[in-house]
Order: C-alpha cells, then sequence, then structure tokens
C-alpha cells in the first residue's frame, strides 16, 4: 500500500530544514512528509542527524531554518510549548524521566494538549507496572519501565502525533516487543507516529514508510511494499 | 538564679530566641534564593536588596499613604514581587543560558542601583516604623520575657516556610518547578510555558525575601544597605544547607541563627564569624552542602 500523500490529510511537512548547533551545521536540508494515521520511520546511522530532526521539530536546537509545517500550519516561529499543543507528543532519547518526581508524578506532569487522550486508568491497565510502582522514584524504574512511563506520559495527553526518540535504546526482547505491541495499538487508534530506530528489526514489520537519513539528509524514501526490493541498498546506507 | 556552662539561663534563652528569629530570617531568605536558583541557575545576588524594597515600601507606604502594617504584610511583597518580575523579563532573561557569573554581576549591579537610588532619597540613617498596637508587650516565660512580636515573627516565618515547601513538595504546581529544575527544556516540550513559569519563580522568590523585609520593619533598622548586610550570611547559610534544596535552606538558616545565638553567649568576639567558620568546614567535607545533592 502506497500512500500518496496529496490524497490525504498531511499532518507534518518538513522542508529544506537545516538546523544548527552552535557552529556545527547538522541538518542539511531535510524534507519529509507525514500523513495523518502513518508509522513512519527515520532510518540510518548514528550522527546522521535523525534525532536532530525531532529536536528541529520541537524547535529544541539552537538555529533552524527551513519550513515546518504541522496541520497545515508554519511553526518555524513557534515556541515549544505552543508546538506541544498543536497535539505533539515528543519522547527523548534516553527517556527523559524527573528524578525530582514519583511514577505518578511524571506521568500526569506533561498538560492535556488535547481531547481524546488515554485516561489514567486506561494507562494504568495498558502499563500494569506503572501502577504497582506508581509511588516509586521515576528513575527508580527499570530500564524497560522508565520507557513504558516515557510513552505513557504522552498517550495522557492527547497528543495525535508522537515523535519517538529510539524507544528500544538497551531494553531486553521482551520489553521490545511489548513496545511493539503498544505501538500497534496506537497505530490502530489513527495516530500518526515518526519514530527514529537503530533496531530495524523493530521497526519494519511497524512502519508504513521509511526515510533514510544520511548526513543531515533524507537519501532514500522506502515504503513498507519495496522494503524487500530495496533490503540490499537499505543495508548498504545502515551500514548492516 | 539557674546556671548553664557558667551562663545564666535567663541570658542564654534571650540569646537563643534571638538565635531563632535571626534563624527564620535566614530561612525566609535562603529558600527564596533556592527557589530562584533551582529554576533559574541565577544566583540572586539582588535578594537582600529585594528584602531591603519590602522593608522600605512598607515605611514608605506607611508614611506616606497610611498603609498599615496589616495591608503592607500583603502589599508590598506584591509589589517587589512585580519588581522582581520585572527583573527578570527585562534583564536576566536576555542572559539566560549564559555563565553562572553574568546573572550575578547583573543582579549585583541592580541591587546597587536600587541601594544607591534609595539612599540618596532617604540616607544611611535608618527610617523608624512603629510596632503595630497589638504586639506591644509579651508574655513572662518564668525563664525569660517574649516579646509577642518576637513570637509572631517566629510563627510567621516557619508557616511561610512550611507553605512553600508544601507548594514545591506536593502539588502540581511544585512537580513543575522540581522538573524544571532538572530540564526545563523538555518541560516546555511537553506545552508547559516554562518562560512564564520562570517569571513567576522568580518574583515569587523575591516575594519570599519582601516578606521577611516587612517583618523585619518594626524591629530592625531600615535602611537602603540592610540587605548587603544580611546578604553575604544568608549566602553562606545557602552553601551550607546546598545550593537549590527547599528543605535544605528552611533547616541550615534556622540552625545558624540557633549556632549564631549560642555563639554570642559562649564566646561573643567570634558569633559573627562563626558561620563562616561553619561553611569553611562544611565546604572541605560536603562540598555539596548538608542537604545537597552530590554532584
Amino acid at each position: 500500500m502506497s500512500h500518496r500523500p496529496d490524497k490525504e490529510y498531511e499532518q507534518l511537512r518538513v522542508s529544506g530544514l537545516h538546523a544548527f548547533y552552535g557552529e556545527s551545521h547538522i541538518l542539511h536540508g531535510i524534507d519529509l512528509v507525514v500523513n495523518r494515521g502513518e508509522l513512519v520511520t527515520l532510518l540510518g546511522r548514528n550522527g546522521a542527524g535523525r534525532s536532530t530532526t525531532l529536536k528541529a521539530i520541537m524547535n529544541m536546537v539552537g538555529r533552524r531554518t527551513g519550513s515546518i509545517m504541522i496541520n497545515g500550519e508554519e511553526t518555524m516561529s513557534c515556541a515549544p510549548h505552543h508546538i506541544a499543543r498543536l497535539g505533539v507528543g515528543y519522547c527523548p532519547e534516553h527517556r527523559g524521566i524527573f528524578s525530582a518526581l514519583n511514577v505518578q508524578e511524571n506521568l500526569t506532569l506533561p498538560p492535556v494538549v488535547r481531547s481524546g487522550g488515554m485516561s489514567l486508568e486506561e494507562i494504568y491497565s495498558m502499563f500494569p507496572n506503572l501502577y504497582e510502582r506508581r509511588f516509586s522514584q521515576g528513575t527508580k524504574l527499570s530500564g524497560g519501565e522508565q520507557q513504558m512511563l516515557a510513552m505513557a506520559r504522552i498517550l495522557r495527553t492527547g497528543a495525535n502525533m508522537l515523535l519517538l526518540d529510539e524507544i528500544t535504546e538497551g531494553l531486553a526482547p521482551v520489553i521490545v516487543e511489548k513496545l511493539a505491541e503498544v505501538l500497534i495499538k496506537l497505530k490502530n487508534k489513527g495516530l500518526t507516529i515518526v519514530l527514529v530506530e537503530q533496531n530495524f528489526h523493530f521497526a519494519a514489520p511497524l512502519a508504513d514508510r521509511h526515510y533514510v537519513v544520511e548526513h543531515g539528509q533524507i537519501v532514500e524514501e522506502i515504503s513498507a511494499d519495496e522494503l524487500e526490493a530495496k533490503q540490499s541498498l537499505l543495508n548498504d546506507y545502515l551500514g548492516v | 538564679m539557674s546556671m548553664i556552662f557558667g551562663v545564666p539561663l535567663a541570658v542564654l534563652a534571650g540569646q537563643l530566641l534571638i538565635g531563632v528569629i535571626n534563624g527564620a530570617f535566614y530561612a525566609l531568605l535562603s529558600l527564596g534564593l533556592a527557589v530562584i536558583f533551582g529554576l533559574l541557575k541565577i544566583i540572586n545576588f539582588a535578594h537582600g536588596a529585594m528584602y531591603m524594597l519590602g522593608a522600605m515600601s512598607t515605611v514608605i507606604l506607611f508614611d506616606s499613604l497610611g498603609v498599615n502594617y496589616w495591608v503592607a504584610l500583603f502589599l508590598a511583597p506584591l509589589l517587589v514581587g512585580a519588581v522582581g518580575v520585572v527583573i527578570e523579563y527585562f534583564l536576566l532573561r536576555r542572559i539566560a543560558g549564559q555563565d553562572h557569573i553574568y546573572s550575578l554581576l547583573l543582579t549585583f549591579g541592580v541591587a546597587l542601583l536600587l541601594g544607591g537610588v534609595l539612599t540618596n532619597i532617604y540616607g544611611v540613617s535608618g527610617l523608624r516604623y512603629a510596632m503595630p498596637d497589638v504586639f506591644q508587650g509579651g508574655m513572662k516565660l518564668g525563664f525569660m520575657f517574649l516579646p509577642y512580636y518576637r513570637l509572631w515573627v517566629i510563627v510567621m516565618a516557619l508557616l511561610v516556610c512550611f507553605g512553600t515547601w508544601f507548594m514545591i513538595e506536593k502539588t502540581k504546581l511544585g512537580a513543575y518547578l522540581r522538573a524544571g529544575t532538572e530540564d526545563s527544556q523538555l518541560m516546555q516540550g511537553f506545552g508547559i510555558n516554562v518562560p512564564l513559569l520562570i517569571s513567576l519563580t522568580y518574583g515569587f522568590g523575591v516575594m519570599l525575601a519582601a516578606f521577611a523585609g516587612v517583618l523585619a520593619a518594626p524591629i530592625y533598622s531600615v535602611t537602603p544597605v540592610m540587605g548587603s548586610h544580611i546578604l553575604i550570611t544568608v549566602f553562606a547559610v545557602v552553601v551550607i544547607g546546598g545550593m537549590g534544596s527547599i528543605g535544605g535552606a528552611i533547616i541550615t538558616g534556622i540552625l545558624m541563627g540557633v549556632i549564631e545565638g549560642l555563639t554570642k553567649t559562649f564566646y561573643p568576639p567570634a558569633s559573627s564569624a562563626v558561620i563562616f567558620l561553619v561553611m569553611v568546614v562544611v565546604l572541605m567535607f560536603r562540598p555539596s552542602g548538608l542537604f545537597g545533592k552530590e554532584a
């Protein structure tokens, strides 16, 4: 199934995006489109600019040029808290669990940005471990539990586009499996997901499309049904 | 008369009381500094000036508009808090993210400016502020005489300190502050208006200083330089307690006041140096402070 962007609702359109950290020029003109309800991955090697792309969408890098449209609205001049309020949920690399807050405080920290988010009860039934440990210090949880918490945190807010950065990094296979189940559920709910992922075997069966990022640019776009044909090309890019 | 280590009980109790009262002021002031340092990472050298503004505005509001003590208790901190928000919005925000030294120098400059302007108008000899009538007198406790106003200062300082601690540790707004202390950028990425939170936090921190200033007006000499005297001691208290620790600031403040009071009783020449001596010892053995997190 190939998506035709012009026929669907464009939730995110990034055009000619450049980003800088101080003097270093990280993104060199990223162009990508994500439609509502799609799960799109950004693949590439470490340092290719995938995480920076997510951060740039959130306006969390130094300087940016180009254009980022969310729901058809230009956001280059928006502060990060305005971007979140357009329905964007950001799950940072290394999870960003606050050690000064307990699990429940971490979970309820992000304000509700849209209606239709999951209730605390729904979240606890999806992640029973979090309920059991709701009064523990956030950073006392295991890595897997912290990742569940980082995901659960943005599901409560009603965000309908999730930017997920390396959510499987360093986690046991059984946890990774659980995360895949969660992503499938979220996709079935119609959420739009942009996934930065190192673990291609995790991402491949879930995603509708893949963008390959290299040296701060998109070098290849591969839809799910082209994956088999382009596997060797992709392996070259990823260096596997 | 009963004696303890060769000191009459009444003298000891009197010095302890003065120690607790000074400690209450240290606690209020260092609490505000800790709140500001936690979220803004700013070492607020204007804090003494905000304390002074609280006391001065109480006197000036009374002399020019007849505003009484009870109204001043709310009005003066609100006015000074508003001054703080203006300072944050127009000055501190421009140097956010720079090295600590910039905000330290900037707030020091603000303190000098405020002190200088007010000295020019009111001089340094001190303004008089009459004690409200209800607080005249005190109670005899047998071993000592406790003036009502001193009791009021201790109770109010403890209430405000506890209230602030509760707000920060136990409420949603406090969760924002604690989280912002760790990663304010991610907080903003969740949709929280962090720039506004920062302005209000600075305003709240200086409100605490101004509140201490109102409490001080009837018992201390109210002058444009009163803040710079107490500020250095309060910084020592914050260093001892641990930069950014809320509970640590409160406990250390009161403890240091008491230690100062005891030193006054047993070895008066060391009383103005003892807090700094404690600071040196704490820095040698626990550089992050008694209640600070190990770096």
